[in-house]
């Protein structure tokens, strides 16, 4: 069996290449243009996968994004759960099975590569169906830069499938010659294959483009800005609800139609044709001169179209007027439907007519207009009698609906409303646009639509087969359970049924549903409206959105100049904020505390070097810049001498430190700051936020600088010698260079900036080279202080002897409720100064609390226990039931070769007055006891920074 | 875990979970707020103080707002005591509400990882544990092997961009269904007499002096011996027209689910510098949440970079999610004061009481809120565990600053 319901004579497949792919086991033909849906129609396979709730089979109701039923999973060539069938392209070596509305991940890891692309244009034109062509024709022919994206394979939307023609010709010639001439414009951007997938505020709009799995991204992310937007998105045709509705077989007449042309397929070999509206009678026509058999038309109006009566009567096609189906027979497919007359007769219980066997039943209950991305964009809905579907109420600013999502059915309406919506979207854009000539669609009379949304049923009491939302499996007996529960807000029913949640988000059964809700509830429904429309329009896979930020890509790594040099050194790295920075420089056969021990003995007692570089630094400059830096700062920076360095707190609105770092003057107007590493970029912000909103008349000037520099800590007693021997044009002397103030000259022959500054309380210098020289001039310096065993060293020797001076790390030692007084620091909050940030809060009761939290050391009385970081601190040598009262925790705990044992930093009440008490920590399972200490252990004197 | 078919966990209902009355001219208490915490204020006020002469005004449909629109994590590993126990509280009544209101929560306590990328996460993360234990919270730090035990498709190698370093485990910690706990509580206030209104907006207070007697509304004046606000990010409007300012700003916080997918997720994972938190929901569903939108706004949207950034650290740590499909955004609006704590007590005014700032934690906390909400309003006085969160602390600076250990750096 192959291809036995293809047809030889029509349809957009290309029958000279062939396509072999696997469904459920079984090996099939289609061709190239087939969607896996049209080739299993093709081979004759009507159900496609069962139902999530009842296990019920279910087969291909559409032929494109709002299929409720044909769920796949893909298994060739790579697994992708919870496809539609009538969106999936058929490709050589497909493989793919029916799904029961769960889908299954994959463990393997995902080979396609994924991209973002951006793109701006004057229209935006979504949809290429007769509306969004001409649309884009009117745009592009006034010269705008125009890009239409279109979900499907070609362009063409409804002409592809409805055999309509324009100007006497195919409609699908125009089509031919629509797209041609956009492809020649230069400012024109085609997209087939992209869904326009997210609309959101002034008018940026997100697109999913498919590529294919060969290609070398398979799909791409469109973010699109754009100034007018055309939405010619089309409509979906909405099914009704009788028993049975459900059966494979059951297809919308739309859909059957686009089978048909399109694909080729004869979907049945006799059908029933159930209405409310005229566009069925099309299918009905275009099916019967193909061969099929319609062996009834059942229309639920009372007066059907004249026009399309006779074509019927041509062909001896009959008509039921005022007429349902209300239920249906089959097993695996639908075998017969069950005629009712809905001429009110006196008796409260119709019954079933006639019974026509068929096994093909297609239904049509109107078209809702595709008003996702309208509404996306706020633009609000009304409910049109007319055509019992909610339709755009008004456009948004600078975004028209056409065609078919305005509610505009007619291919005739379509061309002219959509030509209209291009010229004016395109004049909005400042250009000088005219519909230009349109082609002439075939007439036909229209007869107003018969809005039907419960129909009785004699075979279905209870309503439970009676299906509204076929993905969730949701009858009306669920619906009905919801309002007799006291729910009577479609937003309740919605989340108490699950209704229209799944794939499809309610595309077929949004609006129906409303209907039988209001129907129910004795209400308008208008009144009750929609459920909220949500990006995305369709499923947008997951790697898509993330595009190349994966891997090492996930967020930038920087590194330093001297990075492969730390990296030949066999450093392994810290991530601090973006940063790589070296944590420690183990020798052969060194764990990483005999590692940092031996580098912190060097920086004490004979030299250390310390790549420094990802401090952050921030150029400030401008006529206020010493008031501004008072005012960001806790202590006083404008009495800063040019030349000199003052260490600086910054605390954010509630007196909690935020930052912490060195400000250097360099001229009279103009500052060097710097700031922790992982904090660079938010003291920026911080301080840009404060001067563009709080005080935008001081003339200040910020830049980030921290890439400019490359910067050298040389830390120890040998430092300053080191330093001789490669600077020239500094004097390095004490009485010369003192601490805090920083000299030009060059190092190792290169411009330099070197300061006097230490983190580690040993004497040291801070140089900066330009960024481009940071490896040369840090080689230089590594090769003159050879003589002296200098000793590279990283973040964690940095911080244990920093720890072991009590100077504390912002973020490690404060945590955003810390003052710099719980710091021992109001030494460096100025008492002298009006305003600063903090300064206010300082005076509030709990901020100016003697015993909070402060700073302190910690002896364990172990002196071999390093506590962990992180550990808490209570009052009693065992613990209590809970809650236990904290006093405080371990910030920093680290063994100092300098000490010989292990010590820490930790905050705790009232820790300045209970200096020399024992207070516990619970490690483990046991409570160690340790000592408060002040937090400075070695050099309490500073006797050490001159060397 | 066997996933559980759409709509199948509920029961039938031959009787009805609420009626719509409409507003009556009186009440004693009217609660101003039909989510999640107005609701089980109301309960509360019934259940534990006896008064059920109560009106819920909700301006929307019932529980329509944060309430429809969160993750559904529940948790209560916060860092500081007061925060921890006012969650531990909400925690315990939790592990009881199923019983207490005989409806199906779907509280599944699976546990909820708390990852850390850097040694300040472990250092914060450790220090989580410890006070959590001292607390009496459930609580465990674990290292990245151990992580991999209990989230097996969670992405541990060490070449990741920032590698799982370690992780907090709250093993008492899990998901319930957010509409389900409004219902049940909705259901269980109709039994007792208590007034739910829909479509009800209240627009402004009626005073005597500096006592508030009533409600506006847009269904005509109530009077109410007491009014307790609940209305999240818009108690900040409510209270505007009385001239009291709240400190909280109002963001959009987007969310999103993926198709139905067979169970692989176990838990729930938390990471906040590869920023995204998961769980797989009964039916089957991917939920994921990650930052707040940095804009003030009331809308219930946000900007799709936020998305598209959730997404990269959502296949960071779970590259098996790569080809799942996001099926619906949406956004929710959360409110957030100065310290990330909310504000729950009295006001200046007397019969005013203001429950709001909840941030992240609104849903996890519903049933303590509603607890202690309840007895502040009864008894005109804060509960011991929501003392900490007047209004006062913005004035004496006695903040609960909880920004490192909620789930969403604000």
């Amino acid at each position: 069996m192959s291809n036995e319901f293809r047809l030889a004579d029509r349809g957009r497949i290309d029958r000279d290449r062939p396509i072999r792919f696997r469904f459920d086991g079984g090996d099939y033909e289609g061709y190239q243009g087939d969607t896996l849906a049209s080739a299993l129609l093709a081979n004759g396979i009507h159900q496609v996968a069962t139902s999530i709730k009842h296990g019920r089979p279910r087969g291909i109701m559409a032929a494109g994004a709002e299929e409720p039923n044909a769920l796949v999973q893909i298994e060739r060539p790579f697994p992708e759960p919870m496809l539609t069938a009538t969106t999936v392209e058929l490709r050589e070596g497909l493989q793919a099975s029916g799904l029961p509305g769960r889908g299954q991940l994959s463990t393997g890891d995902d080979p396609a590569r994924y991209d973002t692309m951006h793109a701006h244009c004057d229209v935006l034109v979504v949809g290429a169906g007769p509306a969004g062509l001409a649309a884009a024709l009117s745009a592009a022919r006034s010269g705008a830069r125009v890009i239409v994206a279109e979900a499907d394979t070609e362009f063409g939307g409804s002409l592809l499938g409805s055999g309509e023609t324009l100007d006497r010709a195919p409609g699908t010639e125009w089509v031919r010659r629509a797209t041609a001439e956009l492809a020649a414009c230069p400012e024109v951007r085609l997209l087939p294959r992209t869904t326009v997938f997210g609309h959101y505020d002034d008018n940026y709009l997100v697109a999913l483009e498919h590529r294919g799995e060969q290609a070398h991204s398979r799909q791409r992310v469109w973010r699109m800005r754009a100034r007018e937007v055309v939405l010619a998105t089309g409509s979906h045709e909405r099914p009704l609800v009788f028993a049975g509705n459900d059966r494979p077989g059951t297809m919308l007449a739309g859909s059957a139609r686009t089978y048909l042309n399109r694909y080729a397929v004869r979907p049945g070999n006799r059908a029933v044709v159930f209405t409310t509206n005229d566009s069925a009678y099309a299918a009905a026509i275009d099916l019967a001169d193909a061969g099929v058999e319609i062996a009834a038309i059942v229309d639920a109006r009372e007066v059907v179209s004249t026009h399309w009566a006779s074509l019927c009567i041509e062909r001896g096609i009959t008509i039921h007027a005022d007429t349902a189906v209300v239920s249906t027979s089959g097993t695996d497919r639908v075998s017969s439907a069950h005629l009712c007359s809905l001429r009110s007769d006196g008796s409260r219980t119709p019954s079933v007519r006639q019974v026509v066997g068929c096994d093909l039943l297609l239904v049509s209950g109107g078209w809702n207009p595709a008003v996702h991305l309208h509404s996306q964009a706020r633009g609000s809905l009304r409910f049109s009698e007319d055509i019992g579907a909610f339709v755009p109420e008004q456009d948004v600013r600078s975004v028209r609906s056409a065609g078919a999502a305005a509610g505009l059915f007619a291919t005739s309406e379509s061309l002219r409303s959509g030509a209209e919506a291009g010229r004016d979207a395109a004049r909005a854009a400042g250009f000088d646009a005219e519909p230009g000539r349109l082609p002439r669609a075939e007439k036909a009379p229209v007869l107003a639509s018969r809005s039907v949304w419960l129909l009785p049923s004699p075979a279905d009491s209870d309503g439970s087969t009676r299906f509204v939302d076929l993905a969730r499996d949701v009858t009306v007996a669920d619906i009905r359970k919801a309002t007799r529960a006291g729910m009577d807000s479609v937003e309740h029913v919605k989340r108490y049924t699950t209704l229209g949640t799944a794939h499809d988000q309610g595309k077929t059964s949004g609006t129906l549903s409303t209907g039988v809700i209001a129907e129910m509830l004795g209400r308008d429904v208008a009144e009750l409206g929609t459920t909220t429309f949500r990006a995305p329009y369709t499923p947008v896979t997951f790697a898509a959105l993330a595009g190349r930020d994966r891997g090492d890509l996930y967020d930038p790594v920087r590194v330093t100049a001297m990075h492969d040099w730390h990296v030949e050194h066999g450093a392994p790295f810290e991530n601090v904020g973006q940063w790589k920075r070296p944590w420690y420089y183990p020798r052969p056969g060194e764990d990483m505390e005999t590692a940092v021990l031996r580098e912190c003995r060097a920086a004490r007692e004979s030299v250390g070097i310390q790549d420094v570089s990802t401090l952050g630094k921030i150029d400030v400059q401008g006529p206020d810049a010493a008031e501004f830096l008072d005012l960001v700062y806790t202590n006083m920076m404008s009495t800063l001498k040019v030349g000199r360095i003052r260490y600086g707190v910054m605390c954010t609105a509630d007196g909690m430190v935020f930052d912490d770092g060195t400000v250097t003057r360099t001229d009279e107007q103009r500052y060097l700051i710097s700031t922790t590493s992982g904090n660079a970029a938010g003291v920026l912000a911080h301080l840009e936020d404060w001067l563009q909103t709080e005080w935008p008349h001081l003339r200040v000037y910020l830049t980030s600088v921290t890439e400019q520099w490359a910067t050298i800590a040389l830390v120890g007693p040998d430092s300053r010698q080191v330093l001789s021997r490669v600077a020239s044009g500094i004097e390095v002397g004490n009485d010369s260079f003192p601490f805090m103030s920083f000299r030009d000259g060059l190092v190792a022959g290169r411009r330099a900036r070197v300061c006097r500054i230490s983190f580690s309380g040993e004497l040291a210098f801070e140089i900066n080279v330009p960024w481009w020289y940071g490896r040369e001039v840090w080689e230089a310096l590594h090769e003159a202080g050879q003589p002296f065993g200098i000793t590279p060293y990283g973040t964690e020797t940095m911080h244990v002897l920093r720890a072991e001076k009590g100077f504390p790390i912002v973020g490690q030692d404060t945590d955003g409720t810390i003052t710099p007084d719980d710091l021992g620091m109001s030494w460096a909050v100025s008492k002298k100064k009006t305003d600063f940030l903090g300064k206010r809060s300082f005076s509030r009761a709990d901020t100016a609390r003697t015993d909070r939290k402060q700073l302190v050391g910690l002896l364990p009385a172990d002196e071999n226990l390093v506590l962990p970081e992180g550990s808490q601190l209570v009052d009693t040598a065992e613990l209590p039931e809970p809650p236990v009262p904290m006093l405080g925790h371990v910030t920093s705990s680290y063994r100092s070769a300098a000490l010989d044992r292990g010590f820490a930093l930790a905050v705790v009440k009232a820790g300045r007055d209970r200096i020399g008490e024992t207070i516990y920590s619970p490690v483990g399972d046991r409570l160690a006891a340790v000592t408060i200490t002040e937090p400075v252990f070695y050099d309490k004197e500073g006797a050490r920074r001159d060397g | 875990m066997a996933p559980r078919t759409p709509g199948a966990d509920l029961p039938e209902h031959p009787d009805w979970l609420w009626h719509s009355p409409d507003p009556k001219p009186s009440y004693d208490v009217v609660i101003v707020g039909g989510g999640g915490h107005g609701l089980a204020t109301a309960y509360y006020l019934a259940v534990n103080h006896g008064i059920t002469n109560v009106a819920v005004l909700e301006r929307g449909w019932l529980a329509g707002g944060n309430m429809a629109r969160n993750t559904t994590i529940i948790r209560s590993n916060y860092l500081w005591d007061e925060s921890a126990g006012l969650y531990e509280h909400a925690l315990k009544l939790w592990e009881g509400l199923e019983d207490e209101l005989d409806y199906p929560l779907l509280f599944s306590q699976r546990g909820v990882l708390n990852l850390a990328h850097s040694l300040q996460e472990v250092r914060d993360g450790v220090r989580r544990v410890n006070a959590n234990r001292l607390n009496g919270i459930d609580a465990e730090w674990l290292d990245p092997h151990q992580v991999a035990e209990i989230c097996p498709i969670l992405n541990t190698s060490p070449d990741l961009r920032y590698p799982v370093l370690g992780a907090t485990w709250q093993p008492r910690a899990g998901i319930a269904k957010h509409d389900h706990v409004a219902w049940a509580f909705a259901r269980a206030l109709d039994r007792m007499g208590v007034d739910l209104i829909q479509g009800c907006e209240v627009t402004g207070f009626e005073r005597v002096g500096d006592r508030v007697v009533g409600v506006n509304t847009s269904r005509g004046p109530i009077r109410a011996g007491k009014v307790a606000l609940a209305a999240a990010g818009h108690t900040s409007v409510l209270a505007d027209t009385l001239g009291l300012r709240l400190p909280i700003q109002s963001h959009p916080l987007q969310a999103l689910v993926s198709e139905l997918l067979e169970p692989v997720h176990p838990t729930v994972v938390m990471s906040n510098s590869v920023h995204v938190y998961v769980s797989q929901a009964h039916k089957g569903e991917l939920v994921l949440g990650a930052g707040i939108d940095a804009h003030n706004s009331y809308s219930q949207r946000g900007a799709f970079h936020t998305i598209e950034r959730e997404m990269t650290a959502a296949v960071e740590l779970f590259p098996m999610f790569a080809r799942a499909h996001v099926l619906r955004t949406w956004g929710g609006v959360v409110d957030v004061t100065p310290d990330a704590s909310a504000i729950m007590g009295l006001t200046p005014f007397e019969g005013l009481y203001v429950n709001c700032g909840w941030g992240t934690g609104g849903f996890k906390s519903t049933p303590g809120v509603g607890w202690c909400y309840a007895h502040t309003i009864a008894c005109d006085e804060p509960h011991p565990l929501n003392a900490p969160f007047s209004l006062e602390r913005f004035t004496t600076g006695a903040l609960v600053d909880e920004h490192g250990a909620a789930g969403v750096a604000h």
